[in-house]
């Protein structure tokens, strides 16, 4: 044999290029922020003050945790529409369990303090349900949430009527309208939650065990994970996150409308891929997650500064998206999947 | 084996069933600390499903399975399976999203508390170099190529400190070379005192690495034997349970004037294979042969739109088809068997009929509608043909043997009656004989008219080829005629001139 003959196949090949943008993935939409950050400042002198990105926050804090959730489903491989619906129905329920029918609640005389864990407590529930359903059945997780986004807001519009809820407690409504240190405590719950995220997934096995469930399940089951129970988990813990967004966002409103949360799940996925989770699973970080979410605010923000007629908002809007996922794809390299 | 040693694992009148299918039929095996056993059987035999069994995948529905004389651990508790039995499966358990690092260590980056990235890539690096594993931790598995992804799957098995390795059809997709440096390892482990148990449909190499052998039919044992016990016939015999000829391939009068079905001229893709001329006519085999990197693969895909050559031209039945237009080439009359055929050859959930008829669903029925009744029919037709053991034209095909699948996807290249015809490595995890059905199918189309590319690792299937082409680093070095000597080819395979 010569020796030109033997394949190098067993040097370390140099894949150093690859691997350095796999690891600066997460920051891909980084020059997509600046530029917007550029442009803002550049189309209204009322964008770069701390007042006005504080609003951006605080508006997409709520969006944000259902994305830090869809994120999280993503990863492991699964898919959760119902999220949006949740969004309405946690805050909704809760509250009808514990105000007066005079108000337009059940008037069962439930404590009012036990109204915001009813509503994580819902969240959860409803996530539960999902779990079980597509992984005791086997069941389609997209096909599944889909029946279970209508039948979320279905039961929402059922209970109350259609109309919309507005005598709500002051302690449900705090959290949501409160300011803690001069910043809204919706943005330091929403940052406390995805600091969590993102150490709990980049740290520790169990949050690694969703990215191995999400990138071959059979061989995570191999590795002794028990997929089922982690992925169920994963189900009930997107629920609550939803019904903590719904909760804050009610905050935020001061009541809660029949459509609160109402084609959340398209913004919600495109952050999410924008920011790099792919739809296949196994791939993409919580940091990169939230800088997609990001990337929507801030576009939001400057087509609502520069009074962009409602009318054309959506096709604005749908355009940035696309052209943000065309950079993400070019700076990240790979394909996008 | 003497009766007072202890058995390092048994397996003892194993029963397991999935729905309507008995996988495995009271059947068992004994494995002598340090040996290497070989396990063999048809496509659909139950090596694999023993293999899940032997490793607490799976719980059977009989039977118990002991190691060193001991009964074997709850399956729940996968370290102390681990601690016993390392395998590497048939399918990957590499997470390709994942590097090699983590990889190693998954579900196990760390006993408690964080992950320490720093330490976890050290300890992978330790362990890649011990095993003598050549490749960077920090790299994504997904990135890896065949043989490196097996080999971390080796370390990371055997990191356990299991002294029991299952090695479920490595050499599948393996090329020559990649084999020896495998079985280099093995023999190197056998020294070290492990104990294995390696499945393979190529019996020659059973005689290479394996001291004794057990034959699995129809779900059951069969026998078990010392290697030099069982000759090669004798070992086909009891795996297929009757007198198996080798397969002869058809003589066949080449008419040198007859119509060119498939050519390439001036093809080159970078990196792959520059300055490739070939034409293949009417009712002739054409074999394409070469190592792993020669570049034999990435042509046959250029031949057929799956891959876009830099430049050059192609022509299928006299249509010159533009680089990279699988449509294109499949309209022109061509049929094609690709390499992987599980990504690219099959639907799984989809049956037998729909699968196979796929190419010719346009005429089955009018406007767009498929009448099912002439689908099934068709597809009845082919099972019978390429002889398919299934339940039914209705059966998934993602449920059918690896050698059963593969006869769905020739018969859907068949379909059509092709002009021309690319085939490669038909015969890969394949057994002995729905080998010969497949490459029977092949020269019966032939037979018909159809002329072929036979693209294949296995010199045996090149037999049945009228000459065959070598490629070596990209290029056609030699044209060889029928009569080969293994030799000669092997020689021009490397690039020896003689
Ligand atoms: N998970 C499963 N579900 C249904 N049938 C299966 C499953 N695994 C294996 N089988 C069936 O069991 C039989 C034995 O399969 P297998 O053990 O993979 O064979 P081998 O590895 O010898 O080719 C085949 O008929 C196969 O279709
Ligand atoms: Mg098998």
């Amino acid at each position: 044999m010569t020796e030109s003959a033997v394949p190098d196949s067993l040097a370390v090949r140099s894949r150093g290029t690859g691997l350095k943008l796999g690891r600066f993935r997460d920051l891909t939409l980084v020059p997509v922020i600046i530029l917007l950050l550029i442009v803002g400042s550049f189309a209204d002198p009322v964008f770069m003050t701390t007042g006005n990105l504080t609003n951006v926050l605080q508006q997409q804090s709520a969006l944000a945790l259902v994305v830090l959730a869809e994120a999280l489903v993503l990863i492991a491989g699964k898919f959760d529409l119902s999220l949006e619906s949740t969004v309405g129905l946690a805050p909704a329920l809760a509250v009808m369990l514990v105000i007066p029918t005079s108000a337009g609640g059940f008037g069962l005389g439930v404590p009012v303090a036990l109204a915001i864990p009813l509503c994580l407590l819902i969240g959860a529930a409803v996530g539960a349900f999902n779990g079980f359903l597509i992984l005791r059945f086997q069941l389609s997780a997209f096909i599944v949430t889909l029946a279970m986004l209508i039948v979320v807001r279905g039961l929402q519009t059922g209970i109350t009527g259609g109309k919309s809820l507005f005598a709500l407690p002051p302690s449900f409504l705090y959290l949501g309208s409160a300011t803690w240190l001069g910043i809204p405590a919706a943005i330091w719950i929403t940052a406390v939650l995805f600091a969590a995220g993102i150490v709990v997934l980049r740290f520790f096995r169990t949050g690694r065990a969703l990215y191995a469930i999400g990138g071959n399940a059979d061989a995570a089951r191999a590795a002794g994970i028990r997929v089922e129970r982690v992925t169920w988990v994963v189900f009930v813990i997107s629920g609550t996150l939803a019904a903590v967004a719904g909760m804050l966002e009610t905050g935020r409103l001061g009541g809660i409308s029949a459509n609160q949360g109402d084609g959340w799940i398209f913004m919600v996925f495109a952050a999410a891929v924008i920011g790099g989770v792919s739809m296949d699973g196994g791939k993409g970080t919580i940091l990169g997650a939230l800088t997609g979410v990001l990337v929507i605010g801030l576009v939001e923000n400057i087509l609502t500064l520069k009074g962009v007629p409602g009318e054309w908002r959506n096709l604005v809007y749908g355009a940035i998206i696309l052209v943000a996922l065309m950079i993400s794809r070019l700076a990240g390299g790979k394909a996008q999947d | 084996m003497t009766v007072t040693e202890t058995a390092a694992v048994e397996a003892r009148g194993i029963t397991k069933r999935f729905g309507p299918t008995v996988a495995l039929n009271d059947a068992g095996i004994v494995i002598t600390p340090g040996e290497t056993h070989a396990l063999v059987g048809r496509n659909g035999a139950g090596k694999s499903t023993l293999v899940s069994i032997l490793t607490g995948l799976q719980r059977p529905d009989l039977g118990e399975v002991l190691f060193a004389g001991e009964p074997s651990p709850p399956l729940t508790d996968r370290d102390a399976w681990r601690r016993r039995v390392a395998c590497v499966y048939q399918k990957s358990t590499i997470i390709p999203s994942l590097t090699v690092a983590e990889n190693l260590f998954i579900n196990r980056q760390t006993e408690r508390g964080p992950i320490n990235w720093r330490a976890l890539r050290a300890r992978a690096r330790q362990l890649l170099d011990q095993y003598g594993v050549a490749v960077d931790a920090d790299s994504l598995a997904g990135d890896l190529n065949v043989e490196e992804r097996q080999l971390v799957e080796i370390a990371r098995a055997l990191s356990f400190g299991a002294r029991f390795i299952i090695l479920d059809e490595p050499t599948a997709q393996l090329d020559g070379p990649a084999i020896e440096r495998l079985f280099e390892r093995m023999r190197d482990l056998r020294n070290q005192g492990v104990t294995m148990m390696f499945i393979s449909h190529h019996l020659e190499e059973v005689y290479q690495v394996c001291q004794s052998v057990t034959v699995f039919r129809d779900a059951r044992h069969v026998v078990t034997a010392p290697v030099a016990d069982l000759p090669h016939d004798e070992l086909v015999k009891a795996m297929t349970g009757e007198e198996t000829q080798a397969y002869e391939s058809k003589a066949r009068e080449i008419d040198g004037g007859a119509k060119v079905v498939l050519s390439a001229s001036g093809l080159r893709l970078k990196d792959r294979y520059e300055d490739v001329d070939l034409a293949v006519r009417s009712g002739e085999i054409v074999g394409l042969a070469g190592s792993g990197s020669s570049g034999k693969v990435g042509l046959a895909e250029s031949l057929v739109g799956l891959r876009k050559p830099d430049g050059g031209d192609v022509t299928v039945n006299g249509t010159a088809i533009r680089p990279g237009d699988v449509t294109a080439a499949l309209k022109a009359g061509l049929g094609f068997v690709p390499q992987d055929r599980h990504h690219e050859g099959f639907v799984p959930l989809l049956s037998i009929a729909e699968n196979a008829t796929m190419p010719i669903a346009h005429k089955l029925g009018r406007f767009g509608m498929i009448s099912g009744e002439r689908r099934k029919a068709r597809a009845t037709t082919m099972i019978q043909d390429l002889d398919i053991k299934t339940t039914g034209p209705d059966q998934p095909v993602g449920d059918l043997s690896g050698g059963n699948a593969q006869k769905v996807v020739l018969a859907r290249a068949l379909a059509d009656s092709p002009a021309a015809l690319v085939v490669i490595n038909p015969t890969a995890g394949v057994d002995v004989k729905a080998k010969q059905s497949l490459l029977g199918a092949v020269e019966d189309a032939t037979a018909r008219g159809t002329g072929v590319l036979l693209v294949s690792d296995e010199l045996d299937d090149l037999r049945i080829c009228d000459r065959v082409l070598v490629m070596f680093h990209g290029k056609v070095v030699k044209d060889v005629p029928r009569g080969w000597s293994e030799n000669d080819l092997v020689a021009a395979m490397e690039g020896i001139d003689s």
